[in-house]
């Protein structure tokens, strides 16, 4: 069964409808429902089309949680091969919150890090909803450096709703590892490519998100607060997140005017969701451009262009 | 009378004028309640004579007591394009900066000086609490970043006094933003091979914590202050139960190995100018130095 948005319940409605009478056809052979049936499919793509057209930030933020879009462990599963999980991060724990290991892309042996949050319950909570703990950046941070002495470009999927906020990780210095994985970003002098894939929720995201280029998925999201936590800060009222949602401007196309997205990757018409397969395969071909167009740069060269990239953000604002 | 006597004295007209209480002589210390006079208190760098508990100062008081003879040059910072996402919630963002001006008399939330202490060239950045709780917008970044510019011109160490509620929302993604561009100042520090020394002072939270306050070559932070990522209320709320006493302050990261060092505000200084000379294979400072002797213009006595 699909998982409606809110905002989608009209389209539910259609698209069940047209099931119902399908599903009526199937018991009774006499019945002839293909054109009502195919009248309301039409009516039920439109009206995607038309929602999907000018989605508000707020909707971009439910598209870009959506339950059953894909996810971390879905791109490395159909987009790398001979994926090799490395685990752990030789001081503490591995974290599930955290994925990474050596995998061949296109043939050419990389390293892929992401943030997974899971798929249903018992994995959701395995993976903590994609909230890492030190551990996991401690853990980016030795692939990372591992990914520089042998030099294997750094491919990092994003999808956080945030560095996990709890007594443990504060304990064993959340900041640090955060602080210490940005500053390995800016470090290495392997490419750096970054797609946010879901949610790139703030420090936790930028951790592994300092990168030479930054992709981001048409509805994907990247911002410094989650809305509800701008909105009950700044609002005072943590139902105003469409508000806040819209004044943080974090969107993929308000963070390209910024000159913090490199490139927008185009999703299937209503989403990743609705055709996963698709969604990840434009994201592959993306990523395969820039690892070409970055072939010839010198590791030196890799490194300052990251550095020199970061230091420039800001010199642009949006248009009045 | 000592030097800061002599020297805070008339500072502390201007001082109180623009903060909380004006025409009040006395300020309540929050930890214990004492009332405590408005000179003893400015004597003893603002931290409670009967408790030592550290209220805030301003980064200009700050560095009036910590260069030698209250002398210091400010280093330039690029002012950053304003309000980049024209962001408006209860009330403009462009309005609360104005507020913030005029109540702290500051242009932003952080003051980048050079001068020396105990005869050692430094460059030195501190954060404002006062100024929209300290928090990391553009202006704090380029500021760091103009800080780290020229310390390695000048091949002098930097020392940072970190203060902040963490990022400045209203600036939204270009707030964010400041982590790796900070982070890339420390490391024009690190490949010079100068010296940098955060003082972490209270509150000092989020995505401040999470870049350049903790990436110092020495990590002091000052009493009781609380030091953290996520803010005990949140986190509270996440485990739904009540966290220890103690938990995210600075004595607490120091017995989790986060900090090197939790020293006074008092003695700050003094091991500040120790550990700086040391790391640049200097010879000791003469205890003379270490005490700072405030030479008090004649024109500030008159004012």
């Amino acid at each position: 069964m699909t998982h409606y948005l809110e905002f989608e319940k009209p389209l539910a409605e259609i698209e069940g409808k047209a099931e119902e009478l399908r599903a009526m056809a199937r018991e009774n052979n006499e019945m002839d429902v293909g054109k009502e049936a195919a009248a309301l499919d039409r009516k039920a793509s439109e009206l995607l089309a038309s929602l999907y057209q000018s989605l508000t930030p707020w909707r971009k933020c439910q598209v870009a949680r959506h339950p059953e879009r894909p996810h971390c462990k879905d791109y490395i599963e159909a987009l790398f091969t001979e994926y090799t999980p490395l685990a752990g991060d030789r001081n503490f724990a591995d974290d599930h919150a955290v994925m990474g290991g050596i995998a061949r892309f296109n043939g050419r042996p990389v390293m892929v890090i992401g943030h997974e949050k899971g798929n249903d319950t018992k994995t959701r909570i395995e993976r903590n909803f994609g909230m890492a703990r030190p551990e996991g950046y401690r853990k980016a941070i030795r692939l990372m450096d591992m990914a520089d002495r042998f030099g294997l470009p750094i491919i990092s999927l994003v999808d956080t709703p945030g560095a996990y906020p709890g007594k443990g990780a504060e304990e064993r210095g959340q900041s640090e590892a955060i602080a210490r994985s940005t500053q390995k970003c800016l470090q290495v002098k392997v490419p750096v490519i970054t797609v946010i894939i879901g949610e790139g929720g703030s420090g936790g995201a930028v951790a592994f998100a300092t990168a030479n280029r930054v992709l981001m998925l048409e509805h994907s999201i990247y911002s410094v607060i989650s809305p509800e936590g701008c909105a009950s800060i700044l609002w005072k009222d943590s139902d105003k997140m469409r508000e806040a949602a819209e004044a943080l401007r974090l969107t993929a196309q308000d963070l390209t005017q910024l000159g913090v997205c490199d490139t927008v990757v185009a999703e299937p018409l209503g989403g990743a969701h609705r055709d996963p397969d698709a969604a990840i395969k434009s994201v592959g071909q993306t990523i395969a451009k820039i690892l070409d167009g970055m072939a010839k740069t010198s590791p030196e060269r890799l490194r300052d262009e990251r550095r020199e990239k970061f230091l420039a953000i800001g010199s642009k604002g949006l248009a009045a | 009378m000592n030097w800061i006597t002599n020297y805070v004295r008339p500072k502390i007209g201007s001082l109180f004028s623009r903060r909380d209480v004006p025409d009040n002589l006395w300020t309540k210390c929050d930890e214990c309640g004492t009332m405590l006079f408005h000179r003893e208190l400015a004597e003893n760098l603002n931290v409670c004579t009967n408790c030592g508990h550290h209220m805030a100062i301003s980064p200009r008081e700050r560095f009036i007591a910590l260069f030698d003879g209250g002398k210091f040059t400010e280093v330039k910072v690029p002012e950053p394009i304003a309000d980049p996402l024209h962001f408006r919630d209860s009330k403009k963002y462009t309005d609360r900066l104005k507020d913030a001006r005029k109540t702290s008399g500051e242009r932003e939330a952080m003051l980048v000086a050079e001068g020396e202490i105990g005869k050692t060239p430094i460059v030195a950045a501190a954060q404002d609490f006062g100024f929209m709780a300290g928090s990391m917008g553009m202006y704090v970044g380029n500021a760091i970043v103009a800080a780290a510019e020229r310390a390695v011109v000048l091949k002098r160490p930097l020392i940072l006094f970190s203060a902040a509620g963490g990022a400045r929302m209203q600036e939204g993604i270009l707030s964010l933003m400041q982590m790796p561009r900070t982070t890339v100042a420390v490391e024009m520090l690190k490949e010079a091979g100068l010296p940098y020394i955060v003082v972490l002072t209270h509150p000092t939270t989020g995505g401040v914590t999470a870049s350049y306050a903790m990436l110092g070559d020495v990590q002091i932070a000052e009493p009781n202050a609380l030091i953290c990522f996520a803010g005990p209320r949140v986190i509270e709320q996440t485990i739904r139960e009540k966290l220890p006493e103690g938990f995210q302050r600075a004595e607490y990261l120091l017995d989790h190995g986060m900090l090197d060092r939790v020293t006074p505000r008092g003695k700050m200084r003094e091991e500040l100018v120790q550990i700086l000379r040391m790391l640049l294979r200097q010879p000791a400072a003469p205890a003379e130095d270490l005490v700072n002797k405030v030479e008090v213009p004649a024109e500030s006595d008159a004012k």
